[in-house]
């Protein structure tokens, strides 16, 4: 009881990256509070769950298996949702802050009056003391996330009302198999008693999903251009560079809404989130919503005709000076360095 | 077909998009003042929608639901001259510091009190809070079902059928009203103010902001009974004052912090050649490349 609780996505029989970063999560919130781990895996034809579930540290899996339950719809999901945390009363439950995610969270959250915090950057464990209601609550949920337009960082709580609910975006948590053994226990929900023929009323006659075919979360060197790079012709010199480092081309939304590159490759608060080896910041100014998918690669190079650019102060390496003179330099450069 | 009665959820929020550097106060918190308030960016895509549906389905009439402070009447104001019908401000101190679940709950029994309605159309999301959570909550308070970024929303016939945009693709649902419909930026922009509709609706003016003009329209609103805009308080919805503002939001806001950047000892060099082959050796020699 009173165990933390992660909503795992599933289409065609795999568990979603997002939510294997959250049973990570999740299991190091659980080992702090000293609870369970617990997921429920909505979908059908989940027989392999199992094994994609528990190697992080899942000490139950709850499982609803039907065909009406995949793809994925708001209501019936959200029925066996509540009903199981009605039964369960995790303290914490976290979903990906993904379409679904954030489609099914808020309802859930309504139904069961237990606050929720969107697209939150970090978790922590806390107390706090109201003063005014003279209250101390201890082991609390720190959900933190920007606010106001990424101006400023907001930690929230939900001292009274319980799950406490977050969802999260994929690639800000790690994933990180706990042990491949791990043994935790299946327990597989009757969905006949979860869901009526009503939850059925929403149907989808049509979709057309395409994988992405851009692998920037995956890339170790990720070359990120600003709205500074000027030109679709400039950026084009970026793909150069990325090619001769083998690595990929990210973006800011400046330069995405310009039109220089498309938007799978936006990285930041609304875009994805990277961690490689070394990111090359491109005429690109660093506002907090970019920083945000970004700021934790290993190694930050900007080069920026500012010298007081915000990126700067987040760099390894600065380099003053106009885009389209450097970047040539360097392709240059690593050529003959590594001859 | 019989016309429809679409409600759309709008707010007035400060225009975070172009915070400048004075828009933050020392203590670190926003100075609302010196933002511009606008129209949800969003919920004009909404509005959009909601139009569209009263092009394609004569006798349809829209409204502008929003709660917020006597200011958001502006809102109103603007949806009116794009082609809405009418326009209702929820609005009272009761409701200030509601989180999204307060919010939803006080926007769900207006939509109760105003009685009858086919389809609630909301923004994804609002700009200031980000939440993307008060439309999905305002249906699940009224018990129907809810259809998310949406792009594109057609009736044929007794159903409703809407495009959806996923991260990863489209999706095309059709659903029957009563239904909420949350709608996308990549949806259609919403068309601009009509010079018709803005010289009809130029004086359209909610109670309060009578009160507080300088001289006697007393006449003007007599006559002309679409430029009232409705007001609502909390007396006028029936409510559990529990589930409001404050004491009503389970969340609840623990700390704010400015973002403040820590500089980093950073190597500074120039674009000479020199510089720039020195980086290139050192990064292939520390194996960050190469
Ligand atoms: C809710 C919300 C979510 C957002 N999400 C994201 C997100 O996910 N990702 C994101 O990136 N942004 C996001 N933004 C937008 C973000 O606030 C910034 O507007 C954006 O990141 C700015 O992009 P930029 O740095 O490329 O452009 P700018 O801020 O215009 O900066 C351009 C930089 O290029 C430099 N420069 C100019 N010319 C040259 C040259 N020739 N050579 C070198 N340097 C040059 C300039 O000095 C400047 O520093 C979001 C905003 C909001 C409100
Ligand atoms: N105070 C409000 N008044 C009217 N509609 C609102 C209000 N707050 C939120 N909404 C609606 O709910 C959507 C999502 O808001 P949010 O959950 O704050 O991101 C907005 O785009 C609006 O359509």
């Amino acid at each position: 009881m009173n165990n933390v609780f992660v909503y795992c996505e599933v289409e065609g029989g795999k568990i979603a990256e997002v939510s294997q970063e959250l049973l990570t999560k999740g299991r190091s919130l659980a080992d702090e509070l000293n609870c369970k781990l617990e997921a429920v895996a909505i979908g059908s034809g989940l027989d392999n769950i199992g094994q994609q579930v528990f190697p992080y540290g899942v000490d139950v899996l709850h499982t609803a298996d039907d065909p009406r339950l995949e793809p994925f719809t708001t209501l019936p999901h959200t029925s066996i949702v509540v009903k199981l945390f009605e039964e369960t009363k995790p303290q914490i439950a976290l979903m990906g802050a993904t379409s679904i995610g954030r489609d099914l969270g808020p309802r859930v959250s309504s139904a069961l009056h237990s606050g929720l915090t969107a697209d939150c950057t970090s978790l922590v464990i806390g107390g706090h003391e109201d003063k005014k209601a003279k209250k101390v609550y201890e082991d609390l949920l720190y959900q933190i996330r920007p606010a106001f337009g990424g101006n400023i960082i907001a930690t929230i709580i939900n001292p009274d009302c319980r799950p406490q609910m977050a969802t999260v975006r994929e690639g800000v948590m790690k994933k990180e198999i706990r042990d491949v053994a791990y043994e935790g226990e299946l327990v597989k929900l009757d969905v006949a008693n979860y869901v009526s023929d009503e939850d059925f009323v929403v149907e989808i006659i049509e979709r057309h999903l395409e994988a992405s075919k851009v692998n920037i979360k995956g890339a170790p060197v990720v070359i990120g251009g600003g709205y500074g790079v000027g030109s679709k012709e400039t950026f084009d010199l970026l793909h150069e560079l990325a090619e001769v480092l083998g690595g990929e081309v990210g973006a800011s939304r400046a330069a995405v809404d310009a039109g220089w590159c498309d938007h799978e490759r936006q990285i930041g608060q609304t875009g994805v989130t990277v961690r490689p080896k070394l990111y090359i910041a491109c005429g690109i100014s660093g506002q907090v919503q970019h920083r945000a998918g970004m700021e934790e690669s290993a190694q930050i190079i900007s080069i920026n005709t500012d010298p007081d650019a915000p990126i700067n102060a987040i760099a390894d390496y600065v380099i003053t000076g106009d885009v389209a003179t450097v970047v040539p330099k360097m392709i240059k450069f690593y050529k003959q360095n590594t001859k | 077909m019989k016309g429809l009665k679409v409600i759309v959820l709008a707010k007035q929020v400060p225009d975070t998009r172009n915070v400048g550097k004075d828009a933050m106060k020392a203590d670190g918190t926003v100075n609302r003042a010196v933002l511009p308030a606008i129209f949800n960016p969003e919920d004009l895509n909404a509005l959009e929608q909601a139009l569209r549906i009263k092009d394609q389905v004569p006798g349809t009439t829209v409204t502008i639901l929003t709660m917020g402070p006597g200011r958001a009447a502006e809102i109103i104001r603007e949806g009116l001259y794009r082609g809405a019908d009418d326009g209702i401000l929820l609005t009272d101190r009761a409701f200030a510091g509601s989180d999204t679940l307060a919010t939803s709950y006080a926007l769900a029994q207006t939509i109760k009190k105003i009685g009858e309605y086919d389809i609630i159309i909301a923004g994804r999301q609002a700009i200031d809070g980000d939440t993307a959570q008060v439309g999905p909550q305002v249906a699940q308070k009224l018990n129907i079902p809810q259809v998310t970024y949406a792009e594109e929303v057609t009736i044929e016939g007794e159903k409703v059928k809407i495009v959806r945009r996923l991260e990863n693709g489209v999706e095309t649902v059709v659903a029957k009203s009563p239904l909420a419909i949350t709608v996308t930026s990549s949806a259609p922009e919403c068309r601009s103010r009509n010079a018709k509709l803005l010289m009809k609706y130029k004086h359209a003016r909610t109670v309060s902001e009578l009160q507080n003009e300088t001289q006697d329209y007393t006449h003007l609103y007599n006559d002309r009974p679409y430029l009232t805009i409705q007001e609502y308080t909390v007396n006028d919805i029936e409510v559990d004052n529990e589930q409001l503002g404050l004491s009503g939001s389970p969340t609840k806001v623990k700390k704010i912090e400015n973002v403040v950047l820590q500089a980093k000892d950073a190597k500074k060099l120039s674009t000479s050649d020199e510089d720039i082959s020195e980086l290139m050796k050192e990064l292939v020699e520390s194996h960050v490349i190469g």
